[in-house]
């Protein structure tokens, strides 16, 4: 326990805050109805994630997560939603009633049973550190010991990008002048 | 008056992994839209690397892995939704839905 008017009372209550973002996101983007609104709710709630890499003492991870998944995944899946959202989807309809109910039972079950491990576990805490885990301890090992990781999620990337543009350019030849 | 530390246990950043992965896992399985499928995909691996993150910070004796590994967890997922987003403006093309009810061919 801290006192609360202090550096680390005050940084306690910046957390609660930053928590509850997080989990206000994640709800309003799997509860809301349009998807153009559970997009902003999935980028509140990567905003919230950064914040506790932040406190998790990595800053260089959070502004990772700022500029990859708030700058370009959030940007990336409004372009899909601006291309191919007809409609606000339906969340009744042909699917069965007790989709919404079973989903939300397994849901909890997972949460309850993830958390309920991770308080039984006895963890042990390292006996020493072989570095400080700065941003340029990063860069060396990520060139050292995982460069061929490094190499090879380069190529993923490439692969990505250019089997993209083939699916997104194959369905535009096969329907032949609808666009 | 006086507050917990919060910041400081590894006990607190694992609860809001699992739960980020349960909201996730619920809207992967109630969600009719591939959009939304997506979305919620995206949830479950926010949850994997805040774990990671934890671990990487109270518990690993190297702590440069961690955040390695969610470096590459991020660029696989740029990958994927990349990926995820052509598959699904190709079959809104053909289809002209994306509700993964419709998207059916091969009746059974």
């Amino acid at each position: 326990m801290v006192p609360l008017f202090s550096a680390e009372g005050l940084s306690s209550l910046v957390f609660i805050f930053i928590v509850m973002t997080t989990v206000l996101g994640a709800v309003i983007a799997t509860h809301s109805e349009r998807l153009i609104r559970a997009v902003t709710g999935l980028a509140i709630c990567f905003i919230g994630v950064a914040g506790l890499y932040y406190y998790l003492s990595s800053p260089f991870v959070a502004l990772m997560e700022m500029l990859i998944y708030v700058g370009a995944v959030c940007v990336t899946i409004v372009f899909a939603v601006m291309l191919a959202d007809p409609k606000p989807a339906s969340e009744v309809g042909k699917g069965s009633i007790f989709i919404g109910p079973l989903s939300f039972a397994l849901g909890i079950l997972l949460f309850w049973g993830l958390s309920a491990l991770a308080g039984k576990t006895v963890w042990v805490l390292p006996t020493g550190r072989v570095n400080d885990g700065s941003l340029e301890e990063v860069g060396r090992s990520l060139l050292t010991n995982y460069s061929m990781a490094f190499e090879l999620i380069s190529v993923v990337l490439l692969v990505a990008i250019i089997g993209a543009l083939v699916l997104a350019r194959q369905g535009r030849t096969r329907t032949g002048g609808e666009s | 008056m006086s507050i917990p530390a919060f910041g400081d246990s590894l006990i607190i950043y694992l609860i809001i992994a699992a739960l980020l992965f349960g909201i996730g896992f619920y809207g992967l399985v109630h969600r009719r839209t591939l959009i939304g499928m997506l979305i919620a995909g995206e949830l479950i691996l926010a949850g994997a690397s805040l774990n990671f993150m934890a671990f990487n910070r109270f518990l690993a004796p190297d702590p440069t892995v961690g955040q390695i590994f969610t470096l590459f967890i991020m660029g696989i997922a740029a990958a994927e939704a990349a990926i995820a987003l052509s598959i699904i403006i190709a079959v809104y093309r053909n289809f002209r839905t994306i509700d993964v009810e419709d998207v059916a061919e091969l009746k059974g």
